[in-house]
């Protein structure tokens, strides 16, 4: 199975401003039935940056992300990941693309009837070919990476608590140590500290990795501590990029009550000047 | 890619090994069994230098194995020494130095296979005799539902049922009219060409209406509802329960026997007499189109014969069993449901035990039954 993979090299930068654009999303249009979801929706992520992905409840922050992914169909557009046209690619193609990235679902996705050493090793197992000692040493790695310590690798899915199964669940979205990791509110649920807690795990591992990070989220915390971008979708399209700074200094009506809105109200604009 | 990843060079105490190539995930198991072989041939090394200036790339699993050389040597007395790591790869490193279980995995709690036979021997026996026990708790509780909505009718789901007896009577109509009809078609048939032998082909007839009318009628119509409405019936309450909407209920005042359970056996309980109605029906009919077009025997001969040879007896005492087994199909389906946990496996283990424990019951049931009518004389 390996052996079958094409050479996992850099993408080749393209995109504006000389910057490595990971992933490149071109007049995406999402629908279902009736309803438009995404309306020509243009977005770029950069190499190694954590980019923020805002909008409100329903706004279609998870429905790009699993477009990009290849779970939902798009009707019009196009969708580059690591430089490769999700359109074009031949099946082992995109694998090879899938094995470059990582996925946190919302609610973890375990797979309920393994535990959690298997659900480590179940992408490994399946791309390389491992000794039995390495997977388990690289599973237990990645567990204590994520702030779990080992007594909990026998455990179920079912035997977890809410903050571990999202901790394991990123564990497993990097077991095969990706490029991009795409993350689906990673702090929803959590109480602030394990939040907190979570947000620094991201910050370190995204530096230790070099990872790119596309982040689905409605943590204020989370987007000034750990987010270097942030895209805003409104009404179907992204209506801003930029850094916190920028968010905060917007005039659209939305992003004004979004970030300086009641739940944001300790937070001053000095706040958004720190790293 | 070259194909040597770890070099050494050694000069007395000192053993210097050199780092090369991409380590990489990819490179992995090339990379393992290099590093355990330098290990096994340098045991008393004192002094080691991991040279890393020539990798050009580093995952977690190079860095991994890195670690684990750097740790074996160590261990070992030797006190390693590695330069060379790009800056980006030192916390990587520093990461995977904090790890402290890797070493002490413990294996799944695996016992002696003679110890685990017993033990599920022992395991599964109890477990039947739970089951029983909680038929019994849920049929004790569905009874106290079923009271407590005869007290104040107003409160009862009518809408449930009705939406209930839809699919459990009116969707099942086709392939319960199939199945029945292929099941007398084959019996006539069977009947007809073994019989044909002592000259006695009319009895057929007799065969046909008994079997179908007291027996088989049933039995077939109760093995298809368990089949298709006792695990539907597993696999919602289980879902539910798996998304905690059963305990919403609960929370909100409502019991959940009273609002999902009752409904659904009520539902059950008036479906299946009338299903095995029309399953008997259309099994008389196939039995009867064999007789005439292989068999030879005019319509109105079979159904002269027909009414000689049964009685109301004979169809009551297979109608009278359909409400019965359709409880304890509701009843089993209730329980298999309500005792799913977590994981998508358990759904699926509950929903087979439904269905096999409620046609084993049925089959028991039917001999039971069988006892009774015979003690009574009917």
């Amino acid at each position: 199975m390996a052996d079958s993979l094409p050479p996992d090299t850099p993408a080749k930068p393209n995109g504006a401003g000389g910057k490595d654009v990971v992933i490149a999303v071109r007049d995406v249009v999402v629908g279902f039935g009736e309803k438009i979801v995404l309306d020509h929706v243009d977005l770029d992520v950069h190499r190694g940056e954590v980019l923020g992905f805002v909008g409100g409840s329903g706004a279609g922050k998870s429905v790009l992300m699993r477009t990009i992914i290849g779970l939902v169909p798009k009707r019009e557009g196009s969708i580059k990941v690591l430089g490769v046209d999700m359109d074009e690619v031949t099946d082992l193609e995109r694998q090879a693309v899938e094995r470059r990235w990582g996925i946190l679902f919302q609610h973890g996705a375990l797979f309920s009837s393994l535990t959690v050493m298997e659900n480590l090793q179940f992408p490994v197992r399946e791309y390389l070919d491992l000794s039995p000692r390495l997977l388990d040493e690289l599973a237990i790695a990645k567990l204590e990476m994520v702030g779990l310590d080992a007594t909990a690798c026998h455990k179920f899915p079912s035997e977890l608590s809410g903050g571990m199964i999202k901790r394991v669940a990123l564990a497993r979205a990097l077991a095969l140590d990706p490029e991009i990791v795409f993350l689906d509110e990673p702090t929803s649920g959590l109480d602030p500290i394990g939040a907190g807690a979570f947000d620094t795990l991201i910050a370190t591992l995204q530096r230790t990795l070099g990872l790119t990070v596309f982040m689905v989220t409605h943590d204020l915390d989370s987007l000034h501590t750990v987010c270097n971008r942030i895209a805003v979708l409104f009404e179907g399209k992204v209506i801003e990029t930029g850094p916190m700074k920028q968010m905060l200094a917007s005039r659209h009506p939305w992003l004004r009550s979004y970030f300086h809105g009641v739940r944001s109200g300790h937070r001053t604009d000095a706040d958004a000047e720190a790293p | 890619m070259s194909d040597i990843l770890l070099e050494e060079t050694s000069e007395g105490e000192r053993l210097k090994l050199v780092g090369a190539g991409a380590w990489v995930a990819l490179n992995a198991r090339r990379l393992e069994s290099q590093i355990d072989s330098a290990r096994l041939r340098h045991r008393g090394a004192g002094q080691v230098d991991i040279d890393m200036t020539g990798v050009e790339r580093l995952d977690t699993f190079g860095a991994w194995l890195l670690e684990r050389l750097v740790r074996s040597f160590s261990a070992g007395g030797a006190t390693p020494n590695v330069t060379g790591l790009k800056e980006d790869y030192r916390l990587l490193m520093d990461e995977l130095g904090a790890v402290k279980g890797a070493e002490k995995i413990v294996p799944r709690t695996g016992t002696q296979s003679l110890t685990y036979a017993l033990s599920s021997i022992g395991e599964n026996v109890a477990s039947v005799g739970n089951s029983f026990g909680s038929i019994a708790n849920m049929l004790g509780a569905v009874i106290v539902a079923l009271l407590r909505v005869l007290t104040r009718p107003r409160s009862f789901r009518f809408t449930s049922l009705v939406h209930q007896l839809d699919n459990v009577a009116w969707r099942a109509v086709p392939i319960v009219l199939l199945i029945t009809f292929l099941i007398g078609c084959i019996i006539a048939q069977q009947g007809l060409f073994h019989f044909r032998r002592f000259g006695a082909d009319v009895f057929v007839v007799d065969m046909v209406g008994i079997l179908v009318l007291r027996e088989l009628g049933v039995l077939i119509v109760c093995i298809m509802v368990a089949g298709r409405t006792g695990s539907a019936y597993t696999a919602e309450l289980g879902s539910m329960k798996m998304r905690e909407e059963i305990d919403a209920l609960r929370t909100m005042g409502f019991d959940p026997t009273e609002v999902l359970i009752l409904p659904r056996i009520l539902a059950l309980i008036i479906g299946v007499p009338i299903l095995t109605f029309l399953g008997s029906m259309s099994a008389l009919y196939g039995g009867g189109l064999v007789c005439w077009l292989y068999g030879g025997i005019d319509p109105e001969i079979f159904l002269s014969r027909l009414k000689e040879s049964i009685s109301l007896n004979t169809f009551q005492v297979g109608m009278i069993k359909a409400p019965f087994m359709a409880l304890v199909i509701g009843i089993v389906a209730s329980v298999e449901g309500m005792a799913v946990k977590g994981s998508a496996e358990s759904l699926g283990r509950q929903t087979t035990a439904s269905v096999v424990e409620s046609i084993f019951l049925v089959i028991v049931m039917d001999g039971i039954f069988a006892i009774f009518f015979a003690s009574i004389g009917k």
